[in-house]
């Protein structure tokens, strides 16, 4: 497919918008200089993300994304961005001086993933056959073929809360112990 | 709209990602760019669900799992820099150099 081919769909000139988005805004996490900043980055990443998800028939997908995501696991950051500021708010020393090795490594890992999916599935069209995946299906198949890993999964859930408040709780002394229960 | 597109775009998020677990030095933004990665796998999971359609929906309902997880991981990861926070009043991993060589 050329390209001119290709921006004709306008389809396309939403994919590109978006990624631009998705795009600017991860590069952007990963070279901020302020904490909350790259934090709030990453939401207008997974927004971006959310939108290819709705173009790629996945809306319930993209749903949870956006709740879970953007809803809790953002604000989840932010608080703990909040809890371990450093005391004098520096935010220079954020990045280490050695950059040129770990950048040479992503571009060559973009280069190699980037080279393989050319090669690979350079014809392959997305979009356009059949309807959208219905949430019924995802539903029948979470408590069907796959009803197992689901248990697995909210287990694994259940135990990380567990573990989480157990590892974030203050542990009290035995003097303040007492006086914790007379309270 | 091609396959391609959307995996490219993934691989560099994923490229991103190791640029960012690799440069940066606050344990919280560690985390971040691990979401960034396992958003970019997300992208693929969901392209390809959407070629290849399969029967049970299987790439959506992995996406759902890998969100879960992320979930769990980032809960877990958090109450960590917590306590590290708490014992060595540092989120700096070149700050923990107690059992390095």
């Amino acid at each position: 497919m050329t390209f001119s081919a290709w921006i004709s769909e306008p389809i396309n000139w939403v994919f590109l918008l978006v990624g631009l988005i998705v795009l600017v805004s991860g590069f952007r996490v990963v070279t901020a200089k302020n904490v909350v900043h790259a934090a709030l980055l990453l939401v207008a990443a997974l927004a971006g993300t959310a939108g290819l998800f709705l173009m790629l028939a996945a809306e319930f997908v993209a749903w949870v994304l956006v709740l879970v995501y953007i809803g809790a696991v953002i604000v989840l950051f932010l608080f703990g961005i909040m809890i371990t500021r450093a005391p004098t708010g520096q935010d220079e020393g954020l990045d280490s001086e050695k950059k040129i090795v770990p950048a040479l490594l992503s571009v060559g890992v973009f280069l190699l993933m980037a080279w393989a999916s050319i090669d690979a599935f350079s014809t392959t069209l997305v979009g356009g056959t059949g309807d959208p995946i219905s949430t019924e299906l995802i539903g029948e198949s979470l408590l069907g073929r796959f009803v197992i890993p689901f248990e697995v999964v909210s287990f694994v859930l259940l135990a990380a809360l567990i573990g989480s408040i157990t590892l974030a709780r203050k542990d009290l002394t035995p003097i303040e112990e007492e006086e914790g229960q007379r309270v | 709209m091609i396959l391609n597109q959307f995996l490219i775009l993934a691989a560099a998020l994923f490229a991103f990602g190791i640029y960012g677990l690799l440069v940066r030095r606050n344990i919280v933004l560690i985390l971040l760019s691990v979401e960034l990665m396992l958003t970019a796998v997300n992208i693929n999971f969901i392209a390809f669900e959407s070629v290849f359609r399969s029967s049970d929906a299987i790439g959506q309902v992995f996406t759902i799992f890998i969100i879960t997880v992320a979930a769990a991981e980032v809960g877990i990861g958090l109450a960590i820099v917590l306590m590290i926070f708490r014992n060595r009043k540092s989120a700096n991993v070149d700050d923990l150099r107690l059992m390095r060589y």
